[in-house]
């Protein structure tokens, strides 16, 4: 887990997947990222929820795939999109983003918590932000992300 | 919890289950030593196990069992008391080993002294001289054996009550007979009690030398694997079949076979006999025996017969209910059995065998038979049909409401069954492994339900199907057959009301379309606008329930791996798994009891349609009635409406016997009048010769013809004035010059009320509201008066009546059903003239009873005219009477 950013000495550290979803930055925990892949041949589910992209088949593992775009309640994307592997409760799933950037050592100290004038839709899902130099990076909840898809009564 | 304790908990548990059946049988059997033999030393074994990791709770009860049962392998007569007592502290043990495992290893507090004292009791109840001292040799102090004293010694303590003096095991292990295979005993104070465990095993079943235990995980992880290797070997024949002379082919063709027969060799691995899904069922049946006063015998064939351990776990508790069932409900008590004059020990028969994929498990008795009485009462009580429906239905249909929730016909609730809660969840439980349960009864021979599952989960056989633009595998265990319609073909689709229904050799089946039931297109209207007759239609069987299911190409079959959705996917309906082809494209696996609920629904909606009519749709001019196409007599079709007939049934002319001076058949246990279509209808005196049911409420006939032709459905017209009293009249269908028959006058020939009128045939279109709650009725009517000309809107209710009413008042009359109990018919009347202000609107009753008060009533409540139900010719007098008047004034 050696990275290019200088050694912390004080507190707790961690590294940070970041996507970029409608312009947006994020970041994923990275111990919750298994893989980044290119989602092909995604096969839709009927009838389910429309966050759900489809299933893929990843290396013979059913993958979920789960449209962030309109989870988070953005216009859908025009171009292609990349996806990120992550694993809940021993399943799989794929989160569509628009694109992956850089792994970021943050240090847990200067996470903000969420700005009250924070979208009050992405609330749930965001769990704390960096000021990064030039945006700003909102940290991902992957479980209240992946508890707002599941339906109410199964939950 | 060390390894020790858990593999005494699991093999202790299965010794459980085997002492249970081997100690009923020892009840029936009491002079097979063989039985008595191996179940004395289960039981000692457990008691021996406790006492070496120090359970002593456990090991204090095991020893008073064994006591006892010790006297009996000592020739002590055996009692259905005695042989109670050791099954309750086999109950108690399996308590307490229960408790053992939640609590890690540690006996729970508390004492067995009631069940000791009850054994010891027992034991000292019939003191046997003979028997006493070789049985029981006293726990007394010990023997010469200085080895023994040695034992002792090291000890240091009293014996608790469950411990046994070595000298006691010794004798132990020189009477059972596979001591020489044991080690030598005695040389250890250890040694005697851990051989024992194997020792043991060993003995009551010698093949066990040839099996090892393996970790259920990895037999699921050994499974998991081979699936996909299947998925591998699938994908590589998929690429070959694309590259024609590739030369690895025969290679591939070596890696299918292995791969097929290592899939079957693995599956294997999960099978299990289905007598390890029975082994606790006899001491269930023996213990229900003796609460309920009965007595039954279980009978158990095919115990052997293969199938999944996960199928097998996920049947085991619907089977117990419904041997359950059987015991309370099905059989009777040996009184009525013997009255009946039937043996009076009851048998309930299991069964299982292996057909096609599937393991058919039948459970049958010998008792009473299901109460279609009761069950359609209930029905029509719950609202699962009305009382129309429920006297059309066949008994099979009937039967097969005991699996709705909430359905028991019980009459009382006993601690066994009659809650209402089960036969559904058996259902439930069936279905969601791929099963299906149907049941068959006949009144005073008992009961058979069948349960028709899966062999395995894991990997199924599947059709895939394309709808729209994606592929879908359906499962082919439900698949019937593939039917290709288009025009001019054998099968076809016809509409009843809009709604298309298709119409396979005799039967008429709800249809679904694939693409729309899955959202994935929307071709539903375009099925049912304009005419789209050319169509691939899976015929799916679910349950008792048939449906065809339309798609748009079907591709080949092939044995996919079922991948379980995502937990937040496994909500949707019509999807029960997915699987990856060949090609390495997920798709979805349909579930076909998604499906089923879509057909019953539309098979509903057909159902309404039909009798409310499609007046809605301004379709009123041209509504289609389906008619029953039939011969009788040399020439010409004759016709009935279909949605008279309640089912159509062959008589054999040796059944039929004569009352009073006409004929009569049983039928469902009562007799019924056979009515003859007319003159010219062979009275066959040998044979069989078709016989179409008609029934209202508690009223049934047979009415024999000589062949049935077709069913159409057609738009009635009248054409020409019927010669006869039953006929309707003649039209013209496909055609041909068709007679319509009136049932009502048959219904009327058989249970008075016989008229002779002739109508006159009324040409001009009036508009008739046709108000009855009873769906036989608006049947019986709505093609007789459209026959005679006038345009129907039916209703169901009044409050439908008023409110159509109150919205169109262009009708010439309304004929309203009145029934002896029917407050709805007066109150209609009641709230046409006064609500409504409809002083003249002619309103004419159909009464189902002819008392003078109850037209008295009528007629206050502003009724014009009333006519008996079956009285077609004086309903047609009194609308030529009335509405034609009213016509002319409003014109």
């Amino acid at each position: 887990m050696t990275t290019h950013s200088t050694t912390v000495d004080r507190g707790e550290a961690r590294q940070y997947v970041t996507v970029r979803i409608g312009g947006q930055l994020f970041g994923l925990p990275i111990d919750t990222v298994n893989e980044v892949f290119s989602p092909d041949r995604i096969t839709a589910v009927p009838l389910s929820a429309t966050e759900i992209a489809g299933v893929l088949n990843l290396r013979g593992r059913i993958v979920t795939m789960l449209d962030m775009r309109r989870l988070l309640g953005v216009a859908p994307a025009t171009g292609p999109s990349m996806a990120v592997g992550i694993e809940s409760a021993g399943e799989a799933f794929g989160l569509m983003i628009d694109e992956v950037g850089d792994v970021l050592l943050l240090e847990d100290v200067r996470k903000d918590p969420n700005p009250s004038n924070i979208d009050p839709h992405w609330a749930p899902l965001v769990d704390g932000v960096y000021r990064l130099p030039g945006e700003l990076m909102l940290v991902l909840d992957v479980q209240s992300m992946l508890a707002r898809v599941t339906p109410a009564r199964a939950a | 919890m060390d390894d020790l304790l858990r593999e005494f908990l699991t093999e202790t548990n299965e010794s459980l289950d085997v002492a249970d059946t081997e100690l009923v049988k020892f009840e029936t059997d009491p002079g097979n030593r063989e039985i008595l033999n191996n179940i004395f030393r289960l039981v000692h074994t457990i008691k021996g196990t406790c006492g070496f990791i120090g359970l002593s709770r456990l090991a204090g009860l095991a020893h008073a069992a064994e006591t006892l049962m010790d006297e009996f392998r000592n020739g002590r007569p055996i009692t259905s008391g005695s042989v109670g007592l050791i099954l309750s502290t086999i109950d108690r043990i399996k308590t307490l080993l229960a408790e053992i495992e939640q609590r890690d290893g540690t006996e729970p507090e508390g004492s067995d002294a009631d069940l000791i004292a009850a054994l010891e009791a027992e034991v000292a109840r019939v003191p046997e001289p003979v028997a006493v001292p070789a049985a029981a040799p006293a726990p007394a102090p010990a023997p010469a054996a200085t080895s023994i004293g040695a034992v002792i010694e090291r000890l240091e303590r009293e014996l608790l009550p469950g411990e046994v003096p070595l000298a006691e095991l010794d004798r132990v292990f020189r009477e059972t007979d596979v001591e020489v295979r044991a080690p030598k005993p005695a040389a250890s104070a250890a040694r005697p009690v851990a051989a024992e465990a194997p020792a043991a095993a060993a003995s009551h079943d010698s093949v066990s030398a040839q099996t090892i235990r393996v970790n259920l995980g990895t037999l699921e992880q050994l499974m998991t694997m081979v699936s996909e290797l299947v998925l591998t070997r699938n994908q590589l024949l998929e690429i070959s079949r694309r590259n024609e002379d590739s030369e690895y082919k025969v290679s591939l063709q070596r890696l299918s076979n292995v791969t097929g027969e290592l899939q079957d060799i693995v599956m294997r691995t999960r099978m299990q006999p289905i007598g390890n899904a029975w082994q606790k069922l006899p001491r269930i049946v023996r213990d229900l025996a003796q609460d309920l006063g009965k007595q039954i015998e279980l009978e158990q064939h095919g115990a052997e017969t293969e199938l999944d351990r996960q199928v097998l776990d996920q049947i085991k508790d619907p089977l117990t209910h419904m041997v359950r069932n059987s015991a309370d409900h099905g059989l009777e008590t040996p009184e009525a059995r013997r009255a009946a004059g039937k043996p009076e020990r009851g048998t309930i028969r299991l069964s299982a065998y292996h057909e096609g994929g599937h393991v058919i498990l039948e459970i049958a008795d010998d008792g009473r038979g299901l109460d279609v009485a009761r069950i359609r009462a209930k029905a029509i009580e719950n609202g699962l049909c009305t009382e129309a429906e429920a006297g059309r239905m066949p008994d099979a249909q009937l039967y097969r409401f005991i699996f709705h929730a909430g359905f028991s016909t019980a009459k009382a609730v006993t601690s066994v069954s009659g809650r209402g809660v089960g036969m559904d969840v058996v259902r439930n439980n069936i279905e969601a492994i791929g099963g299906t349960v149907d049941v068959r009864s006949k009144p005073g021979k008992g009961t058979t339900f069948v349960i028709k599952i899966p062999l395995t989960l894991a990997i199924v056989p599947a059709l895939i199907v394309r709808a729209g633009e994606e592929r879908f595998a359906l499962p082919q265990t439900v698949v019937l057959e593939l039917v290709r319609v288009r025009e001019g073909s054998e099968h076809s689709i016809r509409r009843i009301n809009g709604t298309p229904v298709l119409s396979l050799r005799e039967q008429l089946l709800p249809i679904v379309d694939l693409g729309a039931a899955l959202g994935v297109r929307r071709r539903e209207a375009e099925l049912v606008g304009n005419g789209r007759e050319d169509a691939l239609i899976a015929v799916m069987n679910v349950g008792a329930q048939q449906f065809g299911v339309v798609v748009d190409a079907v591709s080949h079959t092939e044995e996919i791996v079922v991948k379980p959705l995502a937990s937040m996917l496994r909500h949707v309906s019509m999807v029960s798994g997915s699987t990856i082809l060949g090609d390495g494209r997920v798709i979805m696996i349909v579930d076909p009891n998604g499906l089923a609920q879509l057909a019953a629904a539309r098979a509903e909606k057909t159902a309404d349609m039909d009798t409310v009519t499609a007046a809605e749709h301004g379709a009123e001019k041209n509504a289609l009635t389906s008619l029953l196409l039939f011969r009788a007599g040399a020439q010409g079709i004759k016709a009935v409406p279909l949605s008279l007939v309640t089912r159509l049934e062959e008589l054999d002319a040796s059944n039929l016997e004569e009352l009073d001076g006409r004929p009569v058949v049983q039928y469902r246990g009562t007799l019924i009048p056979v009515l003859y279509a007319n003159a010219e209808v062979e009275r066959r005196t040998s044979g069989r010769q078709p016989l179409l049911i008609f029934s209202e409420g508690t009223q049934t006939i047979g009415l024999v013809v000589d062949e049935i032709v077709d069913i159409v459905e057609t738009e009635l017209r009248l054409q020409l004035s019927p010669a006869t009293p039953e006929l309707i009249g003649g039209a013209i269908i496909n055609g041909i010059a068709t007679e319509v028959y009136d049932v009502g006058h048959f219904m009327g020939a058989a249970f008075g009320g016989d008229l002779q009128v002739t109508p006159h045939f009324e040409g001009r279109a009036h508009r008739l509201l046709l108000v009855d709650e009873n769906a036989f009725l608006r049947a019986l009517l709505e093609p007789l008066l459209r026959g005679h000309g006038y345009r129907v809107i039916t209703c169901r209710t009044a409050r439908e009546a008023l409110d159509r009413l109150s919205a169109d008042r262009d009708f010439a009359a309304v004929v309203s059903g009145v029934g002896a109990d029917d407050v709805d018919g007066f109150h209609l009347a009641e709230a046409i003239r006064n609500e409504l202000g409809l002083e003249d609107l002619p309103i004419i009753g159909v009464a189902s009873t002819s008392r003078p008060e109850l037209i008295e009533r009528g007629r206050e409540a502003g009724f014009t005219d009333y006519v008996a139900k079956f009285d077609r010719p004086g309903l047609m007098a009194a609308l030529r009477e009335f509405a034609s008047n009213e016509h002319l004034e409003a014109a």
